[in-house]
């Protein structure tokens, strides 16, 4: 699971960082030092070279962060679906009239009340992972819960605004 | 006309010839280095267009020229990167120095020169030029590549080298003899070691004294403090270039980039006319004489330079490819050779060593680069491929039973 990326210094230059796929091809960073970063793809035949150095600004270096990131917590979130029998996860998104919008995380006492447990909240495509009780919630979030069938429906229904109590 | 007004039509039309000329270089590919050379030497005595009245100011510029290189060079390493590595690449920074000093040394032996010149052309031999090749590295798309870490690393050590041997130098042509060769050595070796202990442990403290927020005086107290440990250390026979290196290496942090920014111009400026002052002091009709020589050293050294780059990379476990790569990717010299030759040119040691040291970094300048280029064409990597093919079935093979 544990993935090593190695460090190399680049006197003068920056560093690199750099790490093996499990498919074999090795990918890397290197970071100058003013600021600019390069992706690097190395070749197959000659895994000392790289093949393309890709220069990324800011922007984009947190874009792909972004992407890279997103995608890897909703793999991790369906395999958890696949490891234990019973729990579930699912994506709720909070309706347009919840009474949550504007309101904090800690308010919807959600795990309390239904053990199930709210593990991030994805908003304008980022994913914020494991949001703690002061979270505020805003319009056109989607909710990422993990629980039994129960507990899920009690999360939807607390943040729809009709939990019964 | 006045002394000044031709001095200002001197040095304008001097610089935007140059202007014109990095110019054309940047568009075949070629570094500027070369023709600031050809530059002077095109200007300078028994050449095409005598400059007069703005020698002094020139000789004045590149002075400066040569502080402002070393204090940009020390400011792109870290104290800790410097000694960080020190261990690891000390083997291949010997077998550098072996390599490459030792064919110049015997060269100018060879010619019958003295021990001075020898120890002048040793030095010119041995020094890649750093900014070149991190400068071709950078353009050729290798900065990721597993050997640039060990192309670097021998740049470091023979950078930091430098701060030991120019002191040296400066001392021996001075005529101080070996023995004051050795003081100054041993002054240079004690300044060395306590500036970068100072730096690692201090360098916040050093660098905080100075402001980043208020740009210009912040150019001001760097480039003065630089200037003033350069003369100080000269003064001393430290060598004014190391005087300004360790200024460099003490500078850290937010302020090393800050006056890395501030000074780069600056640099630009002054060192194009420290390299049209050489050529400005070689005579272009002393140059044929040393061409073939030059060839015959450019040719040797850039092959042990070669070696080196296999020697080196083979160690840090790098295929045959990329030992090629750094081996070509190391031979250009540039900016220390000639600062050396320009301390040799200004004691009057050897008449003939500016025109063969000219000719030397123009041969190895303008082909190193294009040489590194190999690597990247497909029939060279067919051609190595083949190679570790043959090695490879060469190897005794396991015994099958």
């Amino acid at each position: 699971m544990r993935v090593r990326v190695e460090q190399t210094p680049l006197p003068g230059i920056g560093v690199r960082h750099d790490l093996v796929t499990s498919s074999g091809r090795t990918v890397g960073v290197v970071s100058h030092r003013n600021g600019r970063r390069d992706l690097v793809l190395y070749d197959v035949d000659d895994p000392d070279a790289c093949l393309a150095a890709i220069p990324l600004t800011d922007d984009e270096a947190e874009a792909l962060a972004d992407v890279l990131g997103a995608s890897l917590m909703l793999g991790q979130l369906s395999g958890l679906r696949q490891q234990a029998a019973g729990l579930l996860t699912e994506q709720v998104a909070l309706p347009a009239g919840s009474p949550f919008v504007g309101r904090r995380l800690g308010d919807t006492k959600a795990r309390t009340r239904t053990s199930a447990s709210i593990v991030a909240v994805l908003r304008d495509r980022e994913v914020i992972a494991s949001p703690g009780p002061s979270f505020v919630f805003e319009a056109n979030d989607v909710v990422v819960a993990v629980g039994t069938r129960q507990g899920l429906d009690g999360v939807t229904a607390i943040l729809a605004g009709d939990h019964g109590d | 006309m006045h002394g000044t007004t031709i001095l200002l039509i001197e040095v304008g039309a001097l610089l935007f010839a140059l202007g014109m000329l990095g110019r054309l270089g940047r568009r075949v590919g070629l570094s500027p280095i070369p023709l600031y050379l050809l530059a002077g030497l095109a200007f300078g005595h028994g050449g095409l267009i005598p400059l007069s009245a703005s020698e002094e100011f020139i000789e004045i510029g590149a002075e400066i020229g040569v502080i402002l290189l070393l204090v940009m060079l020390g400011l792109e390493y870290s104290a800790s990167e410097l000694v960080g590595n020190l261990r690891s690449a000390a083997p291949a920074g010997l077998i550098d120095a072996l390599l490459n000093a030792v064919p110049g040394a015997g060269f100018a032996l060879l010619l019958g020169w003295g021990w001075q010149a020898a120890l002048v052309l040793a030095g010119i031999t041995w020094v890649s030029s750093s900014g070149v090749i991190a400068k071709v590295l950078a353009d050729l798309g290798r900065l990721g590549n597993r050997e640039t870490p060990v192309i670097l690393s021998v740049l470091v050590i023979e950078d930091l080298a430098m701060a030991f041997y120019l002191p040296l130098v400066t001392a021996v042509l001075a005529g101080a003899g070996l023995l004051g060769g050795v003081k100054a050595l041993a002054v240079a070796v004690l300044t060395v070691i306590a500036v970068l202990v100072a730096a690692i442990r201090y360098g916040h403290a050093i660098s905080s004294f100075m402001s980043v927020k208020d740009a210009e005086a912040l150019l001001l107290s760097v480039l003065g403090l630089t200037l003033f440990v350069a003369g100080v250390a000269a003064e001393l026979q430290v060598s004014a270039a190391v005087g300004a290196f360790l200024v460099g290496i003490a500078l850290s942090g937010e302020l090393a980039h800050s006056a890395v920014q501030m000074l780069s111009p600056l640099r630009d400026l002054f060192a194009a006319v420290f390299f049209v002052f050489f050529g400005l002091s070689t005579d272009p009709a002393a140059m044929p004489p040393v061409l073939l020589p030059a060839l015959g050293l450019a040719l040797l050294t850039m092959l042990t330079k070669v070696g080196t780059g296999i020697l080196a990379a083979r160690r840090s476990g790098i295929a045959l490819p990329g030992q090629v790569r750094a081996g070509l990717a190391l031979m250009p010299r540039g900016e220390f050779s000639i600062v050396i030759a320009g301390l040799a040119v200004a004691s009057g040691v050897e008449p003939g060593l500016a025109p063969l040291a000219t000719a030397y970094v123009l041969i190895t300048v303008v082909s190193g680069p294009l040489l590194a280029r190999l690597p990247d064409y497909t029939w060279f990597k067919k051609f190595v491929r083949r190679r570790m093919a043959v090695s490879r079935t060469a190897e005794p093979l396991p015994a099958t039973d």
